[in-house]
């Protein structure tokens, strides 16, 4: 995960708290998804960025999951996400989301 | 969990969703984007 865009992070946590944010990922792909949902619970995995050994603990969902399509206005979701939900691999992201979030 | 009244960090990608369709999305669910980025993941 960009470096530059870990600062930003930590600084949004530091400003805001923990508790207030969520991330919502939009990312394609199974190692985008567990690289970036690692970074922002557990740390850097490449101790590179400023979240090296940073635990912010952020819950992290994904655009495709149902829990945030069902809070979204239908309209919305369908003219931003509706296309691309179905020219990607739903399978691979729901299987990243599963394992990150310590599933079978 | 509910997204209304959260602050969301929208963290799009470009061989995905971009960030700005996140922030749309969230901020019909009653959300706030605080952060908006398109990422490019090699």
């Amino acid at each position: 995960m960009d470096p530059e865009n870990q600062g930003k992070i930590k600084s949004l946590v530091d400003e805001h708290g923990p508790e207030e944010l969520v991330v919502v990922l939009g990312a394609a792909d199974l190692e985008s998804i567990e690289v970036t949902a690692e970074t922002l619970t557990a740390g850097d995995p490449a101790y590179v960025g400023p979240l090296a050994g940073v635990q912010l603990g952020l819950p992290v969902l994904h655009i495709l999951d149902e829990e945030v399509k069902e809070q979204a206005d239908p309209d919305v979701y369908d003219e931003q996400v509706g296309l691309l939900e179905m020219t990607l691999d739903t399978g691979a992201v729901h299987e990243a989301m599963r394992k990150i979030r310590g599933g079978p | 969990m509910r997204l209304a009244g959260k602050k969301v960090i929208a963290l799009g990608e470009r061989d995905g969703v971009p960030g700005p369709a996140i922030a749309e999305v969230v901020r019909s669910a009653g959300a706030v984007p605080v952060f908006v980025e398109t990422e490019c993941f090699v």
